[in-house]
């Protein structure tokens, strides 16, 4: 399971208040605890507080580089912010471009830009891409499963790896009214966009949104993390300083028959993932 | 027709291990041997994912052998009272490229030898051959927990490879060789789920992975040959899918296991041709079947299976 850790993100008020006083401390702990955790890439986010977000986000990649070696995910909604942190990242463990829909109304040609930004990233590079496109979130499952399709098919057209994509269902809080239906429509999408390639592309979501304003949210990001897993899902951008989500990872790992068995398979879980 | 390109690529590899240190490194050795690095099945993939050559690693037992047969016995019976004398001639005559001394004389059943012995035996082999020494003990806990400490530190620094440990007692050996700088030998009873927890528990204890190489236990040819395939074939996929406590090289127990089955060694048998040369088929045909599987390090006993198997290994991995 390639586990993105999402704390380094100015939503969170400690990033934000150390990237507002520059506290390079702060910053590098959250680095270092989510790469002892486990964590595979380290997302990075400016959030909407800094005014110069292009170079927040350099300051940020440079600060956690300066002490950590774990690859990045540059998380922005902005080609430019990403492309900033680009500007300055050592991608040659790899980076993640974080994200981009399969187009947008002002931009038709945008996932065109990020393959050929990732490209130029270096050959370990990736991008998330979200089953979204000009007319917005799919609520179905089979605009999702059309829209990745074609994501798929301009990656080939490119001669980009599909194991360089990651392919993001978004996932919906199910708190929202009428949004509840939404978990299994992602399950269902998941076991078709698992079958549009061959070696098959990554799939990722962002977790703790399937939470977003709801009570038991550790609980209900672990279940639907392990639900998720049963259908495909190999990477997720998770709290990997919760613990007990970590073990539910290595546990649906183990029963998927993908780690061998041991009395220890918790502890070796993260011991093989730190190393 | 032509033959379709199905090779497969990993994540994961094989780690390598190093074993015995020459003078620049601290030890005596005159020689090192490298295991592991495979980045693929047995025959997958391309020569460079290959990795290191297997080796043997013959076996000279530190007290007279009593139940060997006369076709195994012979090729050493000047030697069989001389742990010294049999190691070299092993390197010198039958090119061995390791020596494993295998304690059988302290076992509390058989001669009940003490430390002392273990040591003198130690030291005269280590003294006699310049290869890497493989140290095995006799299998009794209490008594290996005696013994192969001060076996180990007979050799400190020589980077040899000692074992076993196994599941639920690790403990005193593991420290031991960490302490005096060798590799270690994880043991487990053709059991993968215990294999993988006796590494994480010798990894527990600060103990390198990368030091480490796993022995599953072998069934010879008729005799469970089928278990320990699977099991090494099973290790050397987690291994290349990236399974960091799976991913050490294997040594397997060819010789000994080869000589219990009847067939080597039963002389009044029509029709199954001469006993003489059953015992070193069965012993060949044993090895080459589990190095097929991925396995690292084979303990062979008979100068003709060795003769053959290092044939073999010559003509695959080059």
């Amino acid at each position: 399971m390639i586990l993105i850790g999402e704390r380094i993100n100015g939503m969170f008020t400690d990033v934000k208040e150390a990237i507002a006083a520059k506290n390079k401390q702060t910053i590098q702990e959250l680095a270092k605890k989510q790469t002892e955790a486990g964590a595979t890439y380290l997302d990075v986010n400016v959030g909407t507080a800094a005014a110069d977000q292009e170079g927040t986000m350099q300051w940020l990649v440079e600060t956690i580089q300066e002490t950590c070696s774990t690859p990045l995910c540059l998380d922005s909604q902005k080609s430019s912010v990403i492309a900033a942190g680009l500007k300055v990242i050592n991608a040659e463990a790899g980076v993640i471009l974080n994200s981009t829909p399969l187009n947008k109304k002002t931009d038709e040609e945008i996932l065109d830009k990020y393959i050929e930004m990732a490209n130029q990233a270096g050959p370990k590079a990736s991008i998330i891409t979200l089953t979204m496109d000009k007319n917005g979130v799919p609520q179905d499952i089979d605009t999702r499963v059309a829209i990745a399709a074609e994501i798929v098919q301009k990656a080939m057209e490119k001669g980009f790896d599909t194991q360089r994509l990651f392919i993001d269902p978004i996932v919906l809080p199910v708190k929202v009214p009428n949004a509840q239906v939404q978990a299994g429509n992602i399950l269902a999408a998941m076991d078709q966009i698992r079958y549009l390639a061959d070696p098959t592309p990554h799939m990722t979501v962002g977790l703790s949104n399937v939470s977003q304003g709801a009570t038991e949210r550790s609980l209900i990001n672990r279940v639907f993390l392990a639900m998720a897993m049963s259908h495909g899902l190999d990477s997720a951008i998770v709290d990997v300083l919760d613990e007990k989500l970590v073990n539910v990872v290595a546990t649906a790992e183990m029963l998927m028959n993908k780690q061998i068995y041991s009395d220890s398979f918790l502890k070796a879980y993260v011991a093989a993932n730190k190393a | 027709m032509q033959v379709p390109e199905v090779a497969e690529s990993f994540a994961g590899s094989v780690n390598r291990v190093t074993l015995g240190a020459t003078k620049d490194n601290g030890g005596t050795r005159t020689s090192t041997v490298t295991v592991g690095g495979a980045r693929n099945v047995v025959y997958g993939g391309s020569i460079e994912d290959a990795g290191e050559k297997p080796v043997i690693a013959m076996d000279v037992l530190d007290s007279r052998p009593e139940d060997w047969h006369d076709s195994l016995a012979q090729n050493y019976k000047d030697v069989l009272d001389s742990p010294g004398d049999w190691a070299k001639k092993c390197v010198a005559e039958f090119g061995a490229e390791l020596i494993c001394v295998k304690f059988e004389g302290i076992h509390p059943d058989k001669a009940n030898y003490d430390a002392a012995h273990a040591v003198k035996v130690t030291e005269e082999v280590a003294k006699a051959v310049g290869v890497p020494l493989i140290l095995w003990g006799c299998g009794n806990d209490e008594k290996d927990n005696q013994v192969m400490p001060k076996v180990s530190e007979a050799v400190k620094g020589e980077n040899a490879l000692i074992g076993t440990v196994k599941e639920d007692n690790y403990k005193a050996l593991t420290a031991i060789a960490l302490a005096d700088g060798h590799n270690l030998i994880t043991h487990a009873p053709l059991d993968i789920n215990i294999a993988k927890q006796v590494n994480i528990l010798a990894s527990d204890m600060g103990f390198p992975l990368e030091r480490i190489v796993t022995f599953q236990a072998t069934g010879a040819l008729g005799y469970g040959i089928e278990y320990a395939y699977s099991i090494q074939e099973r290790q050397r996929l987690a291994a290349l899918g990236g399974d960091k406590m799976m991913a050490m090289p294997a040594i397997c127990d060819v010789g000994y296991e080869s000589w219990r089955a009847k067939e080597a060694k039963l002389a009044d048998a029509p029709g199954w041709g001469a006993v003489e040369d059953r015992g070193p088929m069965w012993e060949a045909t044993t090895a080459i079947c589990l190095l097929q599987a991925g396995v690292d390090i084979i303990r062979m006993r008979h100068p003709r299976a060795v003769a053959t198997v290092k044939n073999f290994i010559n003509q695959i991995w080059q």
